[in-house]
C-alpha cells in the first residue's frame, strides 16, 4: 500500500463518494472505526458481511466495500440471522440507528439477544429519526423536542444497553463518537466473539436533534461528550439512563459467554436425535 | 442437475398437502427455513423442523412473519435454497418482503395455504381470496411467479417446480396452496432422486473484481447470475432503485430501467412459465376456468353438464401468474362463454375477462369457507347458455 493512500480507502466504495451524511453527523466516525478494526483484527473482510435497515445509519452498508445489504426499516436483524445461519463461516455486523433497530426493529432485537444470534450490532443513536427529518424515537430523552413531539418528548425513553442486557446479549457496550479508541477496541474485542454483541454509539445529529434542541452543533456535541461523559465499566445497565444534556455513562458493560443460537441447536438436535442429525456448522471454534 | 437423494424421501405415502410440500421442498433442496406457526399452513412447519435436522439444513421458527419473510432473503444471499409459509394475515405481514425479494431479485419460495378472510377470518376454512395479493401485494410494480396446485402429489411436484423457476428467474414464487388442499391426504409418490430435475443456482462466471457487477445480464437475458456472499464480489445489495453494480440511483431513467426489466423478466416469460390442463375443450360452448381445489370441483360441474347434454370443458391454470394467456385468448375465439369459478368474490376473473375479448366471461363466486357445490357451478353455465 503507497504511503499516501488514506488506510481507510480501501476499505470504502470510493467511488460512491461523496457520502450522504451531513457535516458533523457522527455516522462516519462510526464508519471509520470499524474499519480501524478491521485493520486491526486482519480479519479477511471476503468474510465479513455488513448489514443495515433503513435510515441515515442505514446507509452505512452502502460504503463498505465488503459484501453489504441495505434491506428494509427495521429489518436487518432478521435479515443478517438468516444470512448467519445460511454461512456460519461470515461475520455479520449489523449497523442500525436508534429507530430501525428499536422502535421498528425492537422486537426483532429482544429476540436476537435472546436466541444469542451470532451478530454484532451497533447503534448509531443519535435520539431521533434523522433520515426523516427528526421525529420521536424511542430513544429521545424527556422533553426534547422532535417534529412529531413538537411540545417536548413525554414518553419514557429506552435504555439501550438495560434492554440488550436483560434480553441476553453476551456483549454490551456504551461509547460516544468522541471515545473513538474505545469504540474500535471493542469493535475489535467483539470480531471474533461468538454471540449477540452490541455496542450503542451516542452520535450527534446536527441537522435533526442538535439545533432543535439547541445542543449546539457537531462540535459542540463532542465537547459534551467529553466533559459530561463517565467510564464506568461493568456499571449496572438500570443506572445508564440518559437524560436531556445530562450526564452519559460509557464503557463495557456487560461481556459473557453462552451458546449461539446454532451451537443450542446443534446440542439440542444431538441429544434428541443422535447419529439420524446430519450435523451442521455452527461458524464458532471455543 | 439431479436432486440430492438426501432430501428425497423416495416411496409411495399417505400424505396431506402441507406435508408434501414440504417434501418437495426438501427434495428442491431447501435446507433453510424460516417461519411461523398459523392455521392452515402449520403442518409445514412442523414437518420442516422435524425433517431439516436431518438433511443438513436448519430451521428456526421466528418471532413474526415479517421476521421469517426476510430472514430467508438472508439465508438466499448466503447461498441456501429457502421457504417461508403462512396463511392469511402472516401472508399480510410479509407483503413488504415479496416486493424487496423482487427488487433485490431473490430467489424464494412463499407458500400460502389459503385460508377465508379478511382479517383473521375463517381461520380452519378454505379460500381462494389472496390471488390478487400474490400478484400485486406489496407496493410497487413488480411481477411474481404464482401455482395452484389441486392435490397432495401436486404439492409435492409443484413446490420442486417453484424452487426450479425461483432459481431460474431470481424472483419469489407464491404457493398457493389453500386449506383443502393442504389438508386432503392422498397417495403421493416420491420418485427416486435421480429422476428428479432440479434447478442450480447460476453464478457469475467472471472473477471477483473491481469491475464485476451485481445485476449485469448476459447477452439475450434479463436475469443476472447471482453470486454467493463471501467469495470476494463485495457486492452491495439494496432495495432502493439502482443500477447494474447494485449502487442506489435516484432517478427516473434508472427506475425505468430496473423495473421495467424485472416485470419483463416475468410477463414476456409467460410461454415459457404457462402450465394448465385442459378437459374436453375441443367441442365446448362453455369453458369452466378454475385453478387450485375449485378445479376439482368443476369437473364434477362439467360431468354434470355434459349428462345434460351441455358441452361444457374445464382449463385449469396451474401458474395463475403470469396467466396462461396465449391459451386462453385462442379459447376465447372458440368458445360462447367462459364461467370462472373461485373462492372469492371476483380475482382471477378479471385477468380471464381482460384475455377473453368479446367472450361473455360470468363469474361463479362464493366468499369462502366451504366449497362450491358442483350444481351451483352447473346452473351458471345453464343460466349462460339459456
Ligand atoms: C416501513 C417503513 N416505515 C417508515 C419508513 C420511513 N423511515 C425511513 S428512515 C426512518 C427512521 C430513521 O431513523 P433512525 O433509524 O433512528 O436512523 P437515522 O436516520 O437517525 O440514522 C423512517 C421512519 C420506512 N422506510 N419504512
Ligand atoms: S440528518 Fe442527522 S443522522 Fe442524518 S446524516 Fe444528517 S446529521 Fe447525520
Amino acid at each position: 500500500m503507497s504511503q499516501h493512500v488514506n488506510p481507510v480507502e480501501p476499505f470504502l466504495r470510493m467511488e460512491r463518494m461523496p457520502h450522504i451524511w451531513c457535516p458533523g453527523c457522527g455516522i462516519g466516525t462510526v464508519v471509520n472505526c470499524f474499519v480501524r478494526a478491521l485493520l486491526k483484527t486482519q480479519v479477511d473482510i471476503d468474510k465479513v458481511s455488513v448489514v443495515s435497515g433503513i435510515g441515515c445509519t442505514g446507509r452505512i452498508a452502502g460504503y463498505f466495500r465488503a459484501d453489504s445489504f441495505h434491506t428494509t426499516h427495521g429489518r436487518s436483524i432478521p435479515f443478517a440471522t438468516g444470512l448467519k445461519m445460511a454461512n456460519p463461516e461470515l461475520s455479520v455486523w449489523n449497523f442500525s440507528g436508534d429507530g430501525d433497530l428499536i422502535a421498528i426493529g425492537g422486537n426483532h432485537f429482544i429476540h436476537a439477544a435472546r436466541r444469542n444470534a451470532d451478530l454484532k450490532v451497533v447503534c448509531v443513536n443519535n435520539f431521533t429519526y434523522g433520515m426523516t427529518g427528526g421525529q420521536v424515537a424511542p430513544t429521545a430523552p424527556l422533553h426534547s423536542l422532535a417534529t412529531t413531539a413538537p411540545y417536548g418528548a413525554f414518553e419514557r425513553p429506552f435504555n439501550l444497553p438495560f434492554l440488550a442486557d436483560s434480553s441476553g446479549a453476551v456483549y454490551v457496550a456504551r461509547w460516544t463518537t468522541f471515545h473513538v479508541r474505545q469504540l474500535v477496541k471493542s469493535m475489535e474485542e467483539i470480531m471474533h466473539k461468538p454471540g449477540f454483541c452490541f455496542i450503542e454509539v451516542i452520535a450527534p445529529c446536527p441537522t435533526a436533534y442538535l439545533r432543535r434542541n439547541r445542543l449546539g452543533d457537531g462540535l459542540e456535541a463532542m465537547r459534551h461528550y467529553k466533559q459530561s461523559s463517565k467510564v464506568v465499566h461493568g456499571a449496572d445497565t438500570r443506572s445508564v439512563d440518559i437524560e436531556l444534556g445530562g450526564p452519559i455513562v460509557v464503557g463495557k458493560f456487560v461481556d459473557r459467554d453462552r451458546p449461539t443460537t446454532l451451537e443450542a441447536m446443534r446440542d439440542e438436535l444431538h441429544k434428541s436425535l443422535g447419529d439420524k442429525y446430519v450435523p451442521y456448522p455452527t461458524g464458532v471454534q471455543r | 442437475m439431479k436432486a440430492d437423494p438426501r432430501g428425497v424421501l423416495t416411496g409411495v405415502h399417505f400424505l396431506d398437502g402441507d406435508h408434501a410440500c414440504c417434501e418437495g421442498a426438501l427434495a428442491a433442496g431447501c435446507r433453510c427455513a424460516f417461519g411461523y406457526p398459523i392455521t392452515p399452513s402449520t403442518e409445514v412447519v412442523e414437518r420442516i423442523a422435524q425433517r431439516l435436522p436431518t438433511v443438513g439444513g436448519v430451521f428456526l421458527q421466528m418471532e413474526d412473519e415479517i421476521a421469517s419473510s426476510i430472514a430467508i432473503q438472508g439465508a438466499a444471499w448466503g447461498g441456501k435454497k429457502v421457504l417461508s409459509v403462512s396463511s392469511g394475515p402472516g401472508i399480510s405481514l410479509m407483503m413488504e418482503h415479496i416486493g424487496l425479494a423482487a427488487m433485490t431479485e431473490t430467489p424464494c419460495v412463499f407458500v400460502n395455504v389459503q385460508r377465508a378472510g379478511p382479517s383473521t377470518g375463517l381461520p380452519t376454512l378454505v379460500a381462494q381470496a389472496d390471488m390478487m395479493q400474490a400478484r400485486w401485494g406489496s407496493h410497487g410494480d413488480y411481477e411474481v411467479i404464482a401455482i395452484c396446485p389441486n392435490s397432495p402429489q401436486e404439492c409435492f411436484d409443484l413446490t420442486l417446480h417453484a424452487f426450479n423457476l425461483a432459481e431460474t428467474y431470481r424472483t419469489p414464487v407464491m404457493f398457493m396452496m389453500d386449506e383443502a388442499v393442504g389438508h386432503m391426504t392422498e397417495r403421493v409418490v416420491i420418485p427416486a432422486a435421480e429422476q428428479l430435475e432440479v434447478v442450480e443456482r447460476r453464478r457469475p462466471r467472471e472473477k471477483p473484481s473491481d469491475q464485476y457487477a451485481l445485476y449485469r445480464c448476459e447477452p439475450g437475458s434479463r436475469v443476472p447470475p447471482m453470486p454467493p456472499v463471501g467469495e470476494g464480489y463485495r457486492f452491495h445489495v439494496t432495495g432502493l432503485t439502482h443500477d447494474e453494480r447494485g449502487y442506489p440511483v435516484m432517478n427516473a431513467e434508472a427506475q425505468d430501467k430496473l423495473v421495467r426489466r424485472l416485470v419483463d423478466k416475468i410477463r414476456l416469460a409467460e410461454p415459457e412459465l404457462a402450465r394448465y390442463e385442459e378437459f374436453q375443450v375441443d367441442d365446448a360452448d362453455v369453458v369452466l376456468v378454475a385453478y387450485g381445489i375449485t378445479s376439482r370441483v368443476v369437473q364434477r360441474s362439467m360431468r354434470l353438464a355434459r349428462e345434460r347434454g351441455l358441452k361444457v370443458g374445464v382449463f385449469r391454470p396451474v401458474v395463475v401468474w403470469p396467466f396462461p394467456e396465449r391459451r386462453l385468448r385462442e379459447l376465447a375465439r372458440r368458445v360462447k362463454a367462459f364461467v370462472v369459478a373461485e373462492l372469492n368474490l371476483g380475482q382471477v376473473v378479471l385477468e380471464v375477462e381482460r384475455l377473453a375479448g368479446g367472450t361473455r366471461t360470468v363469474l361463479a363466486s362464493h366468499a369462502g369457507g366451504a366449497l362450491h357445490e358442483p350444481e351451483a357451478i352447473l346452473k351458471v353455465v345453464q343460466e349462460v347458455l339459456r
